[in-house]
Order: C-alpha cells, then structure tokens, then sequence
C-alpha cells in the first residue's frame, strides 16, 4: 500500500430543487404513479420543444457562488445522443462544450486537517426516466416498464478535479458537498431517492509519478458509506492486479453492496460516441452581472462564513461551529436557541444542541428540521438553567417532557410539576436540620472521617427536596451545619 | 367560387353568400373526385371538417368572424393536430393520431379556418419531388407525369388543382418555394423565427420554418398573418410586435409603384445550370419588374456554391439527432418480431423509414462522429456564416434580390429518383436563403412549354411585408398567379 498512490476525482449529479422540469412545465415530486409528470415535451412527442427553466438556472448560479466559480456569461446546451427507451428523445439536453460554472473549490475536511478540492466545472442537464425491471406486477411478466416522471428533471453535474489521495477525502469532499447543495438550497441531498448520485473515477500510481494512472468509473454510489467499501475495495483491487503484473483496462463498474465487490460494466471499447452538438432548439444561456446580483442577494451566509461567525460571536471553538454549522438547518436551529436563551448561554446552547439534542434525534431517526422539541422550547429551557431556576439534571427531565409534548414551554413545565430550585435558605437550612436529626449514624460516621457519609447525606437532602435543590448550595450548608454543631 | 381568392371568400361568407359548411363541402367533393388522380392527401376527414365549419358558420352568425373564419385550409402533414393522423408521409408514423395542436394549428382554429384535410410530403421532408413519400408519389396538376416538387407537395397539387383555397408548408431547404414554382403557385418562408415550430415535426430544427402557399401574395400574407407570432412553447420563436404583413399591400398604387426599388441579381443565380426556359420567363418578370420602376444592380453571393455542402451536412446531422425519438417504445411502428432491445430498435426503424431519410441518418450521425465533427459539421457551420455574411453585404446595395427558383420546371416522376445528387441540385437556389434565415418568395413568372415557372424574390430580415408587397405589385402587373392547370374545372354551380 505505501508505494502506491490513489488518485480520485468525483462526479456528482444533484437534482435540483426547483418545482417544475428543467424544459416542461411538468411538477417534479418524487413518488407519483408512473408517467403520471410527464407531458407531451417529457415523452417526446413529435414536433414539441423544450424551453429553459429559468429556477434551474439559479440554482447553477448559487453554486457556482457558493464555491467560489466563474458563472459563465454565455454556455450552450449541446445533444447527448443515445438509445436508451428511458431516455425518450434519443438524446439527453446537457452542456458539453460551454458549461454554466466554471473552476471553483470546496474545502474538506480530514481528520483534523483541511484541504481545498478543485471543482472543473458543473452544467445543467435533463435526468433520464427509470426503466423498471422487477417491480412490475405480475401481469408484466418477462417486461421492463418505463417510468418517465423523471424525465426532465433538472440536474447540476459537479466535476471534480482529480484532487482526492483517499477514500475518506472522496467521502469527505461528498459529504462537504452534499451539506453544501442543501445549505444552498439548490439539492434536497436525499440519496435514498436519487436526489444525490456520485460516480467516483479512481486510479493508482506510484508514489512519486506525475502521470495518472488508467481510471476506472464507480457509477451511481447512492451513500456514503458504500463510497468508502467501493473506492476501498477497487483501490485493493487495481493495487492487486498491478501488483501481479497486471494492467488496468478503462471501464465503467458497479458496486454491490451485497458482495462488496465493483465489477466492470461497459469497458472502452464498447464506449458511447456520443455525438454532442449544440442543442438547435435552445439559444444559447446568456447569464448577466444583474441576474448574478439578484441571485447573490438571496444566497444565505455560506458555511465557512457561519463558522467564522460562531467562533467570534459566541466564542465557540472551531470544533463546535463545524458541528452545528454541518446543515443549514442545524445552523439556524442554533441561532433561534441562542436567541430565545440569551447569548450569555451560547456556549450552553451549543452543548445542549450538539449533545443532548443531537442524541435524541439520533435515537429517533430524526432530522434538526423535524426536531419536535423546537428551537424557542429549547432556548426557553437553557434560559432557565442559565438563570439558576432549575438545574442540569432536572432540565433534562423538562427537556422529556417538551420531547413528548406535556406542554408548551419550558416554564409551563417547570410551574406544573413545581421544579424550580429551592433556593429560600430559611427552607434549606430547616430542610438540613432535619437530615441531620434524622440520620444520627452517618453524621458520626462522617465525624469520624468518613467522607463517604457525608455525600450519603447529601443524597438524602436531594431525595427530600425531589431534586428541586441546587446541590452545590446543599453541600455547603450541610458542611457548615455539621462543623458548626462539632 | 373555387377562383376565388381568400379575401373574396372572406366577403362571401360574411354577407353569408355561402356558408362554411358548403364551402366545405365543395373542397371536400373536389378532393374526393381528383385526389385519387393526385394524391395530395394523406388524411380528409369529412365529419371532423364539417364539424369545424359548423362551428364557423356559428361564429359568422354572431358576426365575430375574421379573415379567415370558415375557409378550408389544407395543412401539410408534418404539423401535429389534435385527434388527426399526423404521418409526416412515414410508415414511422402511420399510425400516430396528435393529442395535441402545434401552434401553427391552433392559431388557424383561434382564426376560425376549417382544417380540410393533411397534405402528403416528402417522408419527413426529406426530398425534393415528393417521390419519397410513404403515401406514394404526388402528381403535379399541370402535367400527371409531373412531380409538384417537395418536400409540400401535396399542399402545392392541392391549391393548384383547386383541392384547397390555401394551404401551409414547411421549408427546410426550399420545400415551400420549389413545389409553389413547380405548381405555379405563391408560396413564402418567413424569417426563422417568425412562426412557431411548436407541433410541426422536426426535420432540421435550425432550418426548417413554415410558411403559407397560395394562389397570390395577397392570398399569402392573410395566412401569414395567422401564422406568425411569438410563441414561448418555441424558444427560437422571435419576440417581436405583431405585424400585419398586408398592409403594404393594401396600400393603392400609382403606374410606377417599384419606383426607388433596388432588386439585386446575384451573378451566381443568372449562371449555367439553368435551363434556358426557365431563365427567359425569369428575365421577362425583371424587365416587368423594370417597368414598374424597379432598378436591377447586378450583385455577388460569392459563397452560394457551397451552401448545398453546407446544407448536406447541418440538415442531416441535425435530423439525424431529430429522429432518434422515433424508435418504437412509446408510439409510432414497432416491428412485431424481435429478440431483443437492439434488435427491436434496428426492425423498427429499418422498416419505419424509407431509404432517403435512412441516407441522411446516415450522413448526419456520421458527420457529427467524433473525429469527423470539426471536419464536417463545424466546417459547414463557418460556410453557413459566410453565406449569411454574403447576404448581410449584399443587402447593402439592394432591397430584394431576385432569380429563378429552382433551374427547371416540375420534372418527370422518377428521373430524379435515382440519383440524389441530381436531385439535391434543384434547390441550389433555395438552401442559402434557410442558411442565412431570411425570409424568400416564389410567385409564377411563366410558363415554360406547359409547365410553371417561379421567379424567387429573397428578403432581408423581418422584410416579409415589403417581399409580399413586392411580389403583388407585379401580380397586379401580370396574370401568371390566375392560370391554373385544365381538367380540375369548376365542379358545383355555387
């Protein structure tokens, strides 16, 4: 392995977010009853044309903003021309030659280092429909079926530069990504349902050699974590047969989960000539400085300059600003905490988010956005741990109950089952004489120097105030009270 | 009442002289008695076209009729109607009835006209004599021998032998000037982009424009009128403010109306090639065109003899890319026996195309191949740029530029057949016009021995009006657009 070098570049297909088809009207939800969202210009009727959805444009806009890209003032929609019975025109609307974002970089990061990774480029293009050869009913047997509600959805294709060295920076640069696409608003990133598709084209070298070596294509890695098993297994894989002699022939693979193995699909030779020409159909996209100000104006605070802002508003370190700005809903659900809790408790909010809250969530297989305790509950509540009303551990009971919608806020909680501390030291101190005259034996115990006795007593002081007691202010009374009485 | 032009026509169905319904009625009989002969439809449906002038004579009763409310139009098979077999004159399509209106269709029912039938073509446009046609041959009215030109042949026999007042075509390389000369009729392609492309059936997206054909430029710029317009189903459509293209020809003239007129006449139109016959009646029509107080300067287009090079490229590949939706899986012919996907595609399309449109498949998928495009397609898109420059300078020194339509008169069924070069050749003055986009016309100047002659009058941008006017002035002057082919006579005594 050490003499050896990978070297990955990722190809990302990202559905964007917009309601209607990138060249029909057509609505482009997920889900419906086969060939129900597709309409004369989905299907490729004779003599109907396509027209540019202006909302995808936008979206292109707003990524190549957001790393930092050329938006290219002028890019031509070319034919991508191939048989497919899902791809009802012969040929896929794509961009080739003139792409819509040009360049731009992404920074990851692995492990505790950071590192950019240099986009080529991205360009918009129409999805194909699904062929469908098992789940038809019975009456289909021995049939494929073609579904073409997805034909025309719209897709930004990301292109890396070759600038991944692991399998973890090509999960890390996917995951920056996918955060990124969502942050934006461009992509719902659910990978489940395709939304968000990588190819991985991975090759090995010699440690040391400039030139690359020959690549093979992981298509359609649809999560994460198989990302990390195919590049793992295929950079086993080409180290292996090199090793033995062998030599890498350029092809398209498929990962199997099941197996854990890529397996070559198509090889050069039996590549596509693809005959791109610009699409005639289409005039070519014409972006101004205007267009690009207005979309600018509607971009969110990006990730990086969330970060930032966390770091030097709130004084959080540069770990916990990573973690709560790891979505954009994360980041604004934080935000809306600390508002609602004042931001004396950001550093509070910031562990309750991360930790309590994030295990939850955790638990239930829930996203931040569908948290059903709500930012201003849980602001609500760390306002009344940051002000001494309640404390940490019956907090968290409050934080239950708002989990299971007993009531409407924090303070509603704590007034209905009477939590807040005692804090009357009149009380406090009658409350004490009394653990004390009733437990004569651990008070020797503790004169004799048991200390062990004494956090006995405690416990029996927090049992007699149900918790409700600040158990910092019980051992002090209790050890005043004890020295006092010697 | 079949010598009637559109606007007589108009009149009679407004003071209610004739109803649409009989209007109707006396096309329909004239093409159930003379198509047999001809063969310029594909489809005519009786009950459906009744239907519609019902509707019209409704309309006209409510007094809301316009120009065209309740005149039967015969459509070009190559535009998509709701509920109508629309063929594009291939077994790919035999089978294929529209769900939808192109936009061409719909704006001619928002009008009121009565959809009287769908015209045979060249098989998806592809020809020039309407040989190759799934539906067979169409005959050119003038002499049965004949073919009308193509690829809208059928609307061109149909309008000539009095089947249909008017009709529309579609012009790729020359498919509505060339049969409209062949048949001794007006036909005219607009600017590209003036009239939607929505619904007419791809054969070369950046050429192919529709226009109307008809008896006289007057008769043209009614149906231009409804034809054209912005249409944001069709993004090369032009978004521009509507005109009314006969306005310059509703305006009275005196003695000299051309006088000022600048017409070009390139010395690469007025070459050999050109039969002599042909040539003659074009150089009378200059000399009326003179003496109406025109001026002819002698122009270049020094590029014209590579535009059926050029042509012979872009065409192709676009198409080739245009009819890769054909292919069997979700309407059209499917083969009935296949093994596999491959082979049902391969069945499919071998037996769903004829041989013309299988050789500019081939052509165009091999000139857009990798190793071939610079050479071919991206060599031919420089020459189209050339071509249009040409114009661009030549527009300087004229307004019109004029020369003969096609080099011969309609020629005999088959002698073309065989030999496509000889057969691309008749549109050696028509292709540079689609290359460049501008608008072109072709009105009879003559007849050469028995058989029409077109005189084509080219334009600049967006010029359509100042074409139809130009072209009015000298039907005014002469009567060349009255004479219509014998043994088609007036059949009813309305």
């Amino acid at each position: 392995m050490k003499q050896w070098e990978v070297v990955i570049g990722i190809e990302t297909h990202a559905q964007l977010s917009t309601q209607s088809k990138i060249f029909s009207g057509s609505p482009t939800a997920f889900g419906a009853v086969p060939n129900v969202q597709a309409n004369a210009v989905d299907i490729a009727l004779p003599g109907v044309l396509p027209v540019l959805n202006r909302a995808a444009v936008e979206c292109a806009i707003r990524f190549g903003l957001a790393v930092d890209a050329e938006i290219a003032p002028r890019s031509v929609f070319a034919r991508k021309n191939y048989f497919y019975p899902d791809l009802p025109k012969g040929y896929q609307i794509s961009q080739y030659e003139l792409p819509v974002v040009i360049g731009g970089r992404l920074a990851i990061q692995v492990a505790e280092t950071e590192k950019v990774v240099h986009l080529t480029r991205a360009h918009l293009e129409e999805d194909a429909g699904k062929s469908l050869h098992e789940e038809l009913g019975p009456q289909f047997r021995g049939k494929s079926g073609i579904d073409l509600n997805r034909a025309g959805t719209p897709l930004l294709e990301i292109v890396s530069e070759p600038d991944m060295r692991s399998a973890a920076e090509a999960v890390a640069y996917a995951r920056a990504l996918h955060a990124l696409v969502r942050w934006i608003g461009i992509c719902d990133g659910n990978m489940q349902e395709g939304s968000f598709r990588c190819d991985a084209n991975v090759s090995v070298r010699p440690r040391g050699r400039t030139a690359f070596g020959t690549r093979r294509e992981i298509k359609n890695l649809n999560s994460f974590r198989f990302m990390q098993q195919a590049i793992d297994y295929e950079v086993q894989w080409q180290i292996a047969t090199l090793e033995e002699g062998g030599h890498i022939e350029q092809a398209t693979v498929l990962f199997d989960p099941l197996s854990g193995e890529t397996r070559a699909m198509r090889s050069k030779e039996d590549a596509h000539d693809y005959r791109y020409f610009p699409d005639p159909d289409l005039l070519p996209l014409v972006i101004d400085q205007p267009w690009i100000d207005r979309v600018r104006l509607q971009m969110p605070v990006l990730p990086a300059a969330k970060r930032d802002q966390l770091v030097s508003d709130y004084g959080l370190s540069a770990y916990d600003a990573r973690i709560l700005t790891a979505s954009l809903d994360s980041a604004r659900y934080y935000e809306a905490v600390v508002a609602a809790a004042g931001s004396a408790n950001a550093k509070l909010c910031a562990n309750w988010v991360m930790v309590d809250l994030a295990a939850r969530l955790n638990r239930e297989d829930y996203d931040i956005g569908q948290s059903p305790v709500s930012a201003q509950q849980l602001g609500g509540l760390i306002a009344r741990i940051g002000d001494g009303t309640i404390s940490n551990s019956l907090a968290k009971k409050v934080f239950d109950a708002l989990w299971n919608g007993e009531g409407e806020s924090a303070d509603e909680i704590i007034a209905r089952q009477g939590l807040q501390q005692i804090t009357d030291q009149d009380a406090l101190e009658t409350l004490i004489d009394e653990v004390v005259s009733a437990n004569p034996a651990m008070v020797t115990e503790y004169r004799a120097g048991k200390e062990k006795a004494f956090n006995a007593l405690i416990g029996q002081a927090m049992k007699a105030t149900r918790g409700k007691a600040n158990p910092q202010r019980i051992s002090e009374l209790l050890r005043r009270k004890l020295t006092s009485t010697s | 009442m079949i010598e009637r032009n559109l606007t007589d026509l108009a009149r009679a169905l407004a003071t209610k002289r004739i109803s649409s319904v009989e209007l109707t009625r006396l096309y329909l009989d004239r093409i159930s008695r003379h198509n047999p002969q001809l063969n310029a439809f594909i489809t005519v449906d009786p009950a459906a076209s009744l239907a519609q002038a019902r509707a019209a004579d409704e309309r006209l009763a409510r007094g809301d009729g316009g120009p065209l409310t309740g005149i039967p139009l015969a459509h070009k098979d190559i535009f998509c109607a709701k509920d109508w077999l629309t063929t594009c004159g291939s077994k790919m399509l035999s089978n294929f009835v529209s769900p939808y209106d192109a936009t061409v269709i719909a704006r001619f029912k928002a009008a009121g006209a009565v959809l009287l039938g769908k015209t045979n073509m060249d098989e998806f446009a592809m020809g020039s004599s309407n040989e190759t046609s799934f539906y067979g041959a169409v005959r050119n009215p003038w002499q049965p021998e004949c073919v009308p030109g193509g690829s809208s042949g059928g609307s061109a026999a149909a309008v000539a032998a009095r089947l249909a007042p008017a009709a529309t075509g579609t012009d790729t390389g020359g498919s509505i000037r060339q049969p409209a000369a062949l048949c001794g009729l007006t036909g005219m392609k607009p600017t590209y982009g003036v009239v939607s492309r929505y619904g007419m059936i791809a054969f070369a997206s950046s050429l192919d424009q529709a226009g109307p054909l008809g008896r006289s430029a007057a008769d043209c710029a009614i149906l231009l009128n409804a034809m054209a317009g912005f249409d944001e189903r069709d993004s090369t459509s032009l978004d521009r403010p509507t005109e009314d293209y006969s306005r310059a020809i509703n305006t009275a003239s005196g003695a000299r109306p051309l006088a000022g007129l600048k017409i070009g006449l390139p010395a690469e139109f007025f070459g050999d090639g050109c039969h002599p016959e042909v040539m003659k009646q074009v150089d009378a029509a200059l000399a009326e065109y003179r003496s109406l107080g025109a001026d002819t300067v002698a122009i270049r287009l020094p590029n014209m003899s590579l535009s059926v090079a050029a042509y012979y490229v872009i065409a192709p590949a676009e198409a080739s890319s245009n009819l890769a939706r054909f292919d069997g899986v979700r309407y059209g012919h499917r083969a009935s026996d296949y093994r596999d996907l491959d082979d049902m595609y391969c069945k499919t399309r071998a037996q769903g195309f004829g041989a013309e449109v299988k050789r500019r498949i081939l052509i165009g998928t091999y000139v857009l191949s990798h190793g071939y495009y610079d050479a071919y397609y991206l060599q031919a898109q420089r020459i189209r740029r050339l071509i249009a420059n040409d114009f661009v300078e030549a527009f300087r020194q004229c307004d019109v530029i004029a020369g003969p339509t096609s080099p011969s008169t309609a020629f005999r069924l088959g002698e073309k057949a065989a030999d496509p070069v000889q057969m691309y050749l008749s549109d050696i003055y028509t292709i540079a016009v689609n290359l460049a986009g501008l608008p072109g016309i072709s009105i009879p100047c003559g007849l050469a021995g028995e058989l029409p002659v077109g005189l084509q009058l080219i334009g600049n941008y967006f010029d359509e009006a100042r074409l139809l006017d130009v072209a009015h002035r000298y039907q005014q002057a002469s009567d060349w657009h009255l004479k219509s082919p014998t043994g088609f006579g007036e059949c009813s005594a309305t």
